[in-house]
C-alpha cells in the first residue's frame, strides 16, 4: 500500500471553496423560490449575490489554473470510455464485490462516468445557472433593450431554477457516489481533505492504470 | 404660521413692557438686589430664547394684513371680502377662475371625456345634478346654488377658505359655499360664523388644515373618501407622513402642488405615472407633485444590486411606501350600499345604526363598511383615469367599474400603483342600462332625504345632467341597483423608507400583486411543472442513493460475518 497524491492543494481549495459557495447559493435560491423561508427574501437575495460573485472569481480562477496545467484534459472523453461497464458495476458489481472497473490516478482522476457528470455539470449546468442567472440580476439593464423583446424574465428564471434543480439532483449523486469511488469508502473524501489517496492495487486495477496511461 | 407670529409679538412686547416696569420699580425702591438680579436673569433668557423665533416671524411676509385700511370691515358677506381682496391682488379672480377648483371641468386630452366635479359621477354621493348647495359647499366660490351661477363673476371667488390662518373660517355645509353669516344650528350642532374682518386680515398661504378643510371631508365626511386623504394629516406623526409631520419636514400640500397663479401641480384624472425628467431644477420639466421631482429618479442606494431603483422603472414610489390605505388612525369607508337606504323610525326620521363606532346603516345612505390600515389593491396604471358617465352603457350583471385607472403591463410608460377600491351599491336606469345621477339634497320633495323615492330623486338629477348636456335621454322611470367600483389611487400618507413595504410583501407565495398580469415575481411565480418535476427527481436521486448504500451496507456487514465465520 502506497500513498499518492491524487489532488494538488489549489484543486482541494477550489473544490471546498465552491462546495460552500453553491450549498449557500441552493440554499438562498431556493429560499427565494419560496421552497421555504430562512433568512428572509431580501437577505436570501443578497446574500445569493455576493455568493455568485464568489463563485465567479473562483471560476475564473480555476479555468486558468486548467488552463495553465493541462489538467483540463481530465474532463476529455478517453478513447475507450468503459461507461456502461460502470453502470454495470454501480448496478451489480458493486454488491457483489467485483472489483471497481477503473482506479485513480493522478492522470487520470476520475473515472469515465464521473468525467460525463462533471462535463455535464461544468458544461451544461453551471453555465445555464451562470448565464441565466446573471441575466436575472442585470434584468433592468437589457430588458429596455433588443433581448427584451424576445426573453421574457420568466423564461429566464425557469431556466434558473431547473439547472438548480439539476444541481441539487447532481450534488446528491456526487456525495453519494464519492463515497463509492475508493477503499474504504470514505478514502475518496479523505483524497478530498489531504490530496493524498492510499493504493492498494490489485492487477486488475493495475491493468486500467496502464490503460488510461497509455491513452494519454 | 401668521397667527403664531402674531402670538409671539405680542408675547415679546408683553414681556418687554413687564420687564421694563420691574426694573424701574427695582432701580427706584430696590433693597434686595439678589431678586431682581433674577427678575432681569429670567427676562434676559427668555428674550434670547425667543430671539430665532422673532427672526423667524419677520422672515414671513412683505405685507402685514391688519394694516389694510381695504381688510378694517366690517363684512357683511363672502363676497364683500373678495372685493376687498382684489382692490389690490387685480388679477387674482381672473386666475382663479382658470382654476380646476373653479371650474369643476376638465377635459381629459387622452380619453376626450369632460370630467370635473360637474360632470364626473362615482359610488358615494353619485353625482353633482341638482345637488349643488351641498356639494358647493366645497366650491371655492360663493352661491354656487344651481345650474345658473356665473362662472366669470369675479367676486364670486371665496379667497378666504385657501387663505384663511386663523382656523374660523368655514363654508357652512348646506351653504352653496358661503360661510353661516350669523351662528347656526346644523345637525344638532351650533356652527360659529366666522369674523370676517378678522379673518381677512389675517390671511396667508395656504395650508394643509385650509386644504384638508375640503380634501380630508369628501364623500361627507373626514376620511370617508379618498383612503389617503383625512385629518390626521393636519399633524401628523412622521410615521404616517414622512414629509407632513411637524415633527419632520412640515410640508404643506403646496409645497409638492406648487400653485403658479393659482393653478395647481396635480390631478387626479390625468396624472404623472411614471415621471421621468427627474430633479425639478429650472430648465427642466416640472413634473410636481411627483416624488422623482425632488428624489430624482434613482433615489435609492444602489447597494450591491440596485434591484430598489430598478423596480421604481415599473412600481410607482408609492406602491412600496404607502404601505397601507387610511394609516391616519381614521377609518375610511370601503363600502356604501345605497339599496338599503330609506329606513325610517315611527316620526319618519332615519334610522342610524352604529358598530364599533363606526355607522354601519344611515336610513338617508344605507349601509356603510369602514377599514383602515389595510393592504390597497395594485394595477398598472399610465396616469389617466376613464369614467363611465351618464351616457354610457353598463351591464348591471357585473360590477361596473364608475371610474378606472386606463393601461395595462403593455402600455408605454405605466406602473403598478396602489388602489384604494370604493366598492358600491348604487341606483341604474333599469331600461336604458345607464348610471345614474340622483337628487339627494333639497328642500322640495323631489330631494331623496325629503320624499325617500328613488323614482323622483333619479328623474330630478337625470333632468338636471339633461339640461347640462351630459345625457340625451331622459330616466326611463324604472331604476334598479348594480354594485360598482370606483378606484383611488394613493399618493399621500407616505411612509418612512422604515416603515416601507419589505421585499417579502410581494416576493412570496400569494404575497402582495398577486394576480397581477404581466409581472413574474421570484417567490411568488414559479412554473409548478418545474418545480413539481424538480422535487420529484431530487426525491427519486434520494431514495436511489438511500437504496443503493443500505444494500451496500447490509451486503458488505453480511460479507464481513461470512469471512468471519471462516
Amino acid at each position: 500500500m502506497n500513498r499518492i497524491r491524487i489532488f494538488s492543494r489549489f484543486e482541494i481549495f477550489w473544490h471546498w471553496a465552491q462546495a460552500l459557495l453553491i450549498v449557500g447559493l441552493l440554499a438562498t435560491g431556493f429560499e427565494m423560490h419560496g421552497s421555504y423561508t430562512w433568512l428572509g427574501f431580501e437577505s436570501a437575495f443578497k446574500t445569493h449575490i455576493v455568493l455568485a460573485f464568489g463563485l465567479i472569481v473562483l471560476w475564473a480562477f480555476a479555468i486558468f489554473w486548467h488552463l495553465v496545467t493541462g489538467e483540463w484534459r481530465q474532463y476529455m472523453r478517453p478513447q475507450n470510455a468503459r461507461i456502461v461497464s460502470i453502470i454495470m458495476y454501480y448496478a451489480y458489481g458493486i454488491f457483489t464485490g467485483e472489483h471497481r472497473p477503473y482506479t485513480t490516478t493522478p492522470a487520470a482522476k476520475h473515472n469515465p462516468l464521473q468525467r460525463l457528470a462533471y462535463v455535464i455539470f461544468k458544461g451544461l449546468i453551471a453555465p445555464a445557472l451562470w448565464i441565466s442567472g446573471l441575466l436575472l440580476l442585470f434584468y433592468a439593464t437589457w430588458q429596455a433593450h433588443l433581448p427584451g423583446a424576445y426573453l421574457e424574465l420568466s423564461w429566464i428564471a425557469a431556466i434558473h431554477v431547473s439547472a438548480a434543480f439539476a444541481l441539487l439532483v447532481f450534488l446528491i449523486g456526487h456525495i453519494y457516489m464519492a463515497a463509492t469511488t475508493a477503499t474504504p469508502w470514505y478514502g475518496y473524501l479523505y483524497a478530498m481533505i489531504t490530496g493524498y489517496q492510499k493504493m492498494t492495487q490489485t492487477p486488475s486495477d493495475h491493468h486500467d492504470t496502464q490503460k488510461d496511461k497509455q491513452q494519454r | 404660521m401668521q397667527q403664531r407670529s402674531c402670538l409671539i409679538a405680542g408675547l415679546i412686547l408683553f414681556t418687554t413692557i413687564c420687564g421694563a416696569i420691574r426694573f424701574a420699580h427695582m432701580m427706584i425702591y430696590s433693597t434686595n438686589a439678589c431678586i431682581h438680579r433674577r427678575w432681569l436673569f429670567a427676562v434676559l433668557l427668555f428674550f434670547i430664547m425667543m430671539l430665532p423665533l422673532a427672526a423667524q416671524a419677520l422672515a414671513q411676509s412683505t405685507a402685514d394684513h391688519r394694516k389694510f385700511e381695504q381688510l378694517q370691515g366690517p363684512f357683511a358677506s363672502g363676497p364683500e371680502v373678495t372685493q376687498a381682496c382684489l382692490s389690490c391682488h387685480t388679477e387674482a379672480a381672473l386666475q382663479v377662475h382658470q382654476s380646476i377648483h373653479w371650474t369643476w371641468s376638465f377635459d381629459h386630452p387622452a380619453t376626450g371625456q369632460r370630467l370635473g366635479k360637474r360632470h364626473a359621477l362615482n359610488n358615494l354621493c353619485l353625482g353633482l345634478a341638482n345637488n349643488y348647495p351641498r356639494c358647493t359647499s366645497c366650491h371655492i366660490g360663493y352661491g354656487f346654488a344651481d345650474a345658473s351661477f356665473d362662472l366669470t363673476a369675479q367676486d364670486k371667488v371665496d379667497c378666504l377658505i385657501c387663505h384663511d390662518t386663523t382656523g374660523t373660517y368655514f363654508k357652512f355645509p348646506t351653504g352653496a359655499g358661503h360661510p353661516p353669516y350669523e351662528d347656526t344650528l346644523f345637525r344638532g350642532k351650533r356652527l360659529q360664523a366666522p369674523d370676517l374682518a378678522h379673518v381677512a386680515q389675517h390671511v396667508g398661504p395656504s395650508s394643509r388644515q385650509s386644504c384638508g378643510a375640503c380634501h380630508f371631508e369628501g364623500g361627507g365626511g373626514d376620511a370617508i373618501k379618498h383612503g389617503d386623504l383625512d385629518s390626521s394629516l393636519i399633524a401628523p406623526p412622521v410615521s404616517v407622513d414622512v414629509h407632513m409631520s411637524p415633527d419632520s419636514l412640515n410640508f404643506s400640500c403646496s409645497t409638492c402642488h406648487e400653485f403658479t397663479g393659482h393653478i395647481q401641480e396635480g390631478s387626479r384624472y390625468l396624472l404623472r405615472a411614471r415621471p421621468t425628467a427627474g430633479i425639478a431644477v429650472p430648465g427642466r420639466d416640472n413634473e410636481r407633485p411627483a416624488c422623482e421631482s425632488c428624489h430624482g429618479v434613482a433615489p435609492h442606494v444602489p447597494g450591491i444590486h440596485n434591484k430598489l431603483n430598478e423596480h421604481a422603472r415599473i412600481i410607482a414610489c408609492q406602491t412600496c411606501h404607502i404601505p397601507e390605505i387610511a394609516r391616519g388612525g381614521l377609518p375610511t369607508k370601503t363600502r356604501w350600499d345605497w339599496s338599503t337606504a330609506g329606513q325610517r323610525d315611527a316620526q319618519g326620521r332615519p334610522i342610524n345604526e352604529m358598530q364599533e363606532g363606526r355607522v354601519y346603516y344611515d336610513g338617508m345612505k344605507g349601509h356603510f363598511s369602514w377599514d383602515q390600515a389595510y393592504a390597497p389593491d395594485y394595477f398598472w396604471f399610465d396616469g389617466s383615469m376613464r369614467y363611465t358617465l351618464l351616457d354610457e352603457p353598463i351591464d348591471p350583471q357585473h360590477v361596473v367599474d364608475v371610474n378606472y385607472p386606463l393601461g395595462d403591463f403593455a402600455s408605454p410608460d405605466v406602473r403598478i400603483w396602489p388602489f384604494k377600491i370604493m366598492y358600491g351599491r348604487q341606483p341604474f336606469d333599469a331600461v336604458n342600462q345607464t348610471l345614474v345621477v340622483a337628487q339627494l339634497f333639497g328642500s322640495d320633495p323631489n330631494a331623496y332625504w325629503q320624499g325617500y323615492d328613488w323614482v323622483r330623486a333619479i328623474d330630478s338629477g337625470m333632468r338636471e345632467a339633461k339640461a347640462l348636456g351630459q345625457v340625451r335621454h331622459a330616466f326611463s322611470g324604472t331604476y334598479g341597483f348594480v354594485e360598482t367600483r370606483t378606484y383611488w389611487p394613493a399618493s399621500h400618507m407616505v411612509a418612512p423608507a422604515a416603515d416601507a413595504l419589505p421585499c417579502e410583501a410581494c416576493h412570496q407565495r400569494n404575497g402582495r400583486l398577486s394576480g397581477l398580469p404581466g409581472v413574474y415575481i421570484p417567490g411568488q411565480h414559479r412554473y409548478a411543472l418545474i418545480s413539481t418535476v424538480g422535487w420529484f427527481l431530487v426525491f427519486v436521486s434520494l431514495l436511489g442513493v438511500i437504496l443503493h448504500g443500505t444494500m451496500r451496507y447490509i451486503l458488505h456487514v453480511r460479507k464481513q460475518r461470512s469471512t468471519g465465520g471462516v
